[in-house]
C-alpha cells in the first residue's frame, strides 16, 4: 500500500516540478496563508500578555505542534475529501478495476507537494516557540510524539469525511467543516473555549490529544479540566483509536458503494 | 473462464426497487471472443460493473478467471483488463507515456517485458504520435487505443470491453476492431465486449449474448442469430426482431422500465 | 463611457441580471447552507478567542465582550455576500477561456453587467449564508441590537459594493497577468486580513493599525460591523465606503477600457 501511495505520489510530484516557478510560487502562497493565522496570534498577543492563562511563545508552541500535524496530514490525505467527485465523475469505478486500495489511489489523486508550504511555515513557527521555552529533555521528547499522534487524529478526520460522503454526496463541505474546524480550533489552547466543549474534545472526538494534553505534559502545566497529568501520554492511544473508527466507516463506505451502485 | 449463474441485481431507486439484471445466466469458455448486446438500459453495463467487482450481484454467483469478483477484487484486478467506452481508465492530466508507466508499476510488470509489450502496443495501435501528449488533449479514437493498450500491458486472461467503440470514426473503428481480433487469436485472450454496434458483432466474434430489460433474450452463434429470423437480410433487422419478440412475450407481472443500468451510470 | 442605446432598455436591463443573478445562486442552495454551516462553526470558534481575548483586556478597541462575540458573528456572516474569500464572479472563468472577448464587444458596461449580477448574488447569500451564522451566534451567545438599522443596511450595500469592485479589478487583472491563481491567493490573503474577518483592525497596533483601517477591504466587514455596533459614526463610515467604492469602480472602470482595447485591436 505504502509503495503504491508513494509511486502516484511521486508521479504527480514529477509532473508539477515540470512548472518549478509555479511550484515555488504555491508553496510560498502557501506559507503565506498559514501565516496570517500566527500573524492574527501576533496581534492578539501586541495586545495582551496572556490569553487564557498562557503566553506567546506557548502558544505559537501549541499552534506550531497543531498545524505541522494538520499540514502533513493535510499533504498527505487531504485529497481524501474530493471523493464525492469520484463518485459523481465515475472514477470510482475505475479505481477500482485496479489492483489497489481505492483508500490509496484517492488519497494520492492529485498528490500536491506545494502544501508541504504550510508545514514548512508550521514547523517555523514551532522551533521558534520550542527554543524559547526551556523544555527539560526529560519531556522533549513528547514533542515528535505528539506531532505524530496529531497527524494520524488529522488522517482519521479526513478519512471520516470522505466515509460521510459515501452516504451524503453534498457533504464535502459539512466534512470540511471538522477537519478545517479542528485544525483551527486546535491552533490556541483549549482553556479558551467552554469546558463542555473540551470535554467532547476529549472523551469524544479526541482533537484535545493533538496537542493540547500532551502539550500540558511538555509545558508541565496543570489540566483546567482537572484531568491528571499523564492525560497526555494517551494520545498515541487515542489516536490510534480514531484511526481504527475511520478505517471502519471507510470500508464501510466501500461496500456500501459497492452494493448499491452509487 | 467467465461463470454468471442466476445473477441477478436489483436497485432502489426513488423507492421502487428496479431489477436491471435478472437470473443471468451464461458461460465463456478460455480464449472466447463474446458480445453482449442489448439496448440502452438493458443491463449491460450492470453485468460489466458485476464482472469486473465494482458492483456485488444481489443474487446468483459469477466467477470470473476462477474469482469471485465481490470478495477477490485485487486478485482479479491483476487477471483482467477492463476498457470503458465513456470514461478513460488513464490519468487525465498525465501524457500518455507516464500513464502508461504508472500501469506498468501498479500491476508490477517487469521493465524488459513491458517494453517489448509496449512496442508491440505502439506498432499494432498506432501510439508511438501521441504517446508524449497528455491524455486530456488526445481525440477519442487516440484515447481509446490508449486505454486498450494500458488495459493489456499486464497480459490479462481476461479482457472486459464496455462499449469500446462508442463515437468512434470509421478508420478508429476497423483499427479498434482489429486490434481485439488478432488479440484474441494470437494471445488467446477472453474477450468480452458489450456494444450497440452490430458491425462489431459482424467483424469480430463468434457467440453473441442478448440482453434485454435485463435478462438473457439469446445465447448462441451469430449464425444462429440469423437463424431466428430467417426471413430478415440484415442483422440489425435480426435483432430488432428479436427485441420486439422479448418484450411481448407475456410475464407476470409485466416489468417496469429499468432505469439506464442503474442510478450509478453516468452516460 | 460607452452609449446605451435606448435608455429606457437599459433600465430594465440591469434589474433583470440582478434578478437572474439572485435566482441562479438560489439554486445552488445546497452549497450555500452548507456554507452556512461551515461559517457558523468558525464563528463559534472564533467568539471563544475574542471571549479569552477580551477579558484579558475589557474594552479592547472601544468594544465590550458582547460587542466583541457580535462582530465575530456579523463578520462571519458577511463572508457570503461579500464574498470575502473571494470568487462570485464568473469573469475569471470567461477571461480564461476567452469568451470575456464576446462581453466586451457588447453595447452594454461589463462592469455594470456583473454589478448586477454580483447585487443578484449578495442578496441571496446575505439570507442564506448571512443569516444562520447571526442566529446562532444570537442563541449561544446572545449579540447586541443594531445600533442604526438603517445604517447599517446601507452600510452592507456599500459593502458589497466595494467587494465587488475589487474582485473585478482582480478579475479583469488576468487579462495582463497570466498566473491567475497567484492573484486570487494574494488577493484572499489581503481582503482575510484586512477586511477584520480575522481579528477587528481596531486593535491592531500602532501605524500598522492606522493603516489598515484606511485600506479598501476594512469598508466590506470591519466598517459594516462598526456601523452595527454603533462603534463608528455613521455618516462618516459610509463616506469612507462610498469614497473606496468610488475610487475602485472608477478603476475598474479604466480597466474594462483598456481590456476591449486589448481586445479589439489585438484580438487577444
Amino acid at each position: 500500500m505504502i509503495r503504491t501511495y508513494a509511486l502516484l505520489a511521486w508521479t504527480w510530484t514529477r509532473a508539477a516540478a515540470q512548472y518549478p516557478v509555479s511550484f515555488a510560487l504555491m508553496t510560498a502562497g502557501g506559507a503565506v496563508v498559514g501565516g496570517l493565522d500566527i500573524a492574527a496570534i501576533w496581534v492578539i498577543f501586541a495586545n495582551t500578555d496572556r490569553l487564557a492563562g498562557f503566553g506567546l511563545t506557548e502558544v505559537m508552541f501549541l499552534y506550531g505542534a497543531s498545524q505541522l500535524a494538520f499540514a502533513l496530514a493535510d499533504l498527505l490525505f487531504g485529497n481524501l475529501d474530493r471523493i464525492s467527485r469520484h463518485i459523481v465523475s465515475g472514477t470510482l469505478d475505475v479505481m477500482l478495476i485496479r489492483p489497489a486500495s481505492p483508500f490509496v489511489q484517492v488519497a494520492s489523486d492529485r498528490f500536491t507537494p506545494h502544501r508541504i508550504g504550510r508545514s514548512i511555515q508550521a514547523g517555523a513557527v514551532l522551533a521558534v516557540g520550542l527554543s524559547r521555552l526551556d523544555v527539560p529533555l526529560g519531556r522533549v521528547w513528547m514533542v515528535p510524539v505528539m506531532v505524530v499522534s496529531g497527524i494520524v487524529i488529522f488522517t482519521a478526520l479526513f478519512t471520516l469525511g470522505g466515509a460521510l460522503q459515501f452516504l451524503l454526496t453534498a457533504a464535502p463541505e459539512v466534512a470540511n467543516a471538522f477537519t478545517y474546524g479542528g485544525a483551527t480550533l486546535t491552533q490556541y489552547p483549549l482553556s479558551v473555549y467552554d469546558p463542555r466543549i473540551v470535554r467532547g474534545l476529549t472523551f469524544g472526538l479526541p482533537l484535545a490529544f493533538v496537542n493540547w494534553q500532551p502539550g500540558l505534559y511538555v509545558l508541565g502545566r496543570p489540566d483546567p479540566l482537572g484531568l491528571p497529568s499523564w492525560t497526555g501520554l494517551l494520545s498515541p492511544a487515542a489516536a490510534l483509536a480514531l484511526a481504527a473508527v475511520a478505517a471502519l466507516a471507510w470500508r464501510a463506505g466501500i461496500r456500501r458503494y459497492r452494493s448499491t451502485g452509487s | 473462464m467467465i461463470e454468471a449463474d442466476g445473477v441477478g441485481r436489483t436497485f432502489r431507486v426513488r423507492g421502487r426497487i428496479v431489477h436491471a439484471v435478472r437470473d443471468l445466466s451464461f458461460r465463456v469458455a478460455a480464449g472466447e471472443f463474446v458480445a453482449c448486446l442489448g439496448p440502452n438500459g438493458a443491463g449491460k453495463s450492470t453485468t460489466i460493473k458485476m464482472l469486473t467487482g465494482i458492483l456485488t450481484p444481489t443474487s446468483g454467483r459469477v466467477r470470473v478467471a476462477g474469482l469471485d469478483p465481490s470478495r477477490r477484487r485485487t486478485a482479479l484486478a491483476r487477471r483482467i483488463g477492463v476498457v470503458f467506452g465513456q470514461r478513460t481508465t488513464l490519468w487525465w492530466d498525465l501524457p500518455l507515456r507516464d500513464s502508461l508507466e504508472l500501469v506498468r508499476l501498479l500491476y508490477k510488470v517487469d521493465r524488459k517485458v513491458f517494453r517489448e509489450r509496449l512496442d508491440d502496443m505502439c506498432d499494432r495501435l498506432d501510439l508511438g504520435g501521441f504517446l508524449a501528449t497528455p491524455v486530456r488533449q488526445l481525440s477519442l479514437g487516440q484515447r481509446m487505443r490508449g486505454d486498450i493498450a494500458a488495459a493489456l500491458l499486464h497480459d490479462p486472461a481476461v479482457l472486459v470491453l464496455d462499449e469500446p467503440t462508442i463515437g468512434l470514426d470509421v478508420v478508429s473503428k476497423a483499427e479498434v476492431r482489429d486490434f481485439l481480433r488478432r488479440r484474441c487469436a494470437e494471445h488467446g485472450t477472453t474477450v468480452l465486449l458489450t456494444t450497440h454496434d452490430l458491425g462489431d458483432v459482424e467483424r469480430l466474434c463468434r457467440r453473441v449474448l442478448l440482453i434485454d430489460h435485463g435478462r438473457l433474450a439469446f445465447d448462441g452463434t451469430v449464425d444462429e442469430l440469423r437463424a431466428t429470423a430467417p426471413g430478415r437480410a440484415s442483422i440489425e433487422d435480426v435483432v430488432a426482431d428479436l427485441y420486439l419478440r422479448s418484450r411481448t412475450t407475456p410475464r407476470t407481472p409485466p416489468l417496469p422500465r429499468p432505469a439506464p443500468d442503474g442510478p450509478s451510470a453516468t452516460a | 463611457m460607452t452609449v446605451i442605446p435606448g435608455h429606457g432598455a437599459a433600465v430594465a436591463l440591469y434589474p433583470r441580471l440582478a434578478w437572474y443573478g439572485f435566482r441562479r445562486h438560489a439554486t445552488y442552495w445546497a452549497a450555500a447552507l452548507a456554507g452556512a454551516f461551515t461559517n457558523t462553526v468558525f464563528g463559534v470558534l472564533r467568539a471563544y478567542v475574542l471571549i479569552a481575548l477580551w477579558q484579558a483586556r475589557p474594552g479592547l478597541g472601544g468594544y465590550d465582550v458582547a460587542g466583541a462575540v457580535t462582530f465575530t458573528f456579523l463578520t462571519q456572516a458577511f463572508i457570503g455576500p461579500m464574498q470575502l474569500f473571494g470568487g462570485g464572479l464568473d469573469l475569471p472563468e470567461r477571461i480564461r477561456t476567452g469568451d470575456v472577448a464576446l462581453d466586451l464587444v457588447r453595447p452594454a458596461s461589463l462592469q455594470l453587467w456583473c454589478l448586477s449580477e454580483d447585487l443578484g448574488r449578495a442578496v441571496y447569500l446575505f439570507a442564506v449564508r448571512g443569516g444562520p451564522p447571526t442566529l446562532v451566534g444570537a442563541l449561544l451567545f446572545g449579540i447586541v441590537a443594531p445600533h442604526a438599522p438603517a445604517a447599517f443596511l446601507l452600510s452592507v450595500a456599500l459593502g458589497v459594493l466595494v467587494s465587488f469592485a475589487w474582485r473585478y479589478i482582480v478579475a479583469l487583472a488576468t487579462c495582463w497577468v497570466m498566473d491567475d491563481r497567484g492573484l486570487a491567493v494574494l488577493s484572499m490573503v489581503l481582503t482575510t486580513f484586512f477586511s477584520g474577518l480575522m481579528l477587528p483592525l481596531s486593535i491592531f497596533p500602532g501605524w500598522f493599525g492606522e493603516l489598515s483601517r484606511a485600506l479598501p477591504w476594512s469598508a466590506m466587514a470591519q466598517v459594516p460591523a462598526d456601523v452595527y455596533l454603533g462603534t463608528a459614526d455613521p455618516a462618516r463610515a459610509l463616506g469612507f465606503q462610498a469614497l473606496w467604492a468610488a475610487v475602485l469602480l472608477a478603476l475598474g472602470a479604466l480597466m474594462t477600457g483598456a481590456a476591449r482595447r486589448k481586445v479589439v485591436i489585438q484580438g487577444g
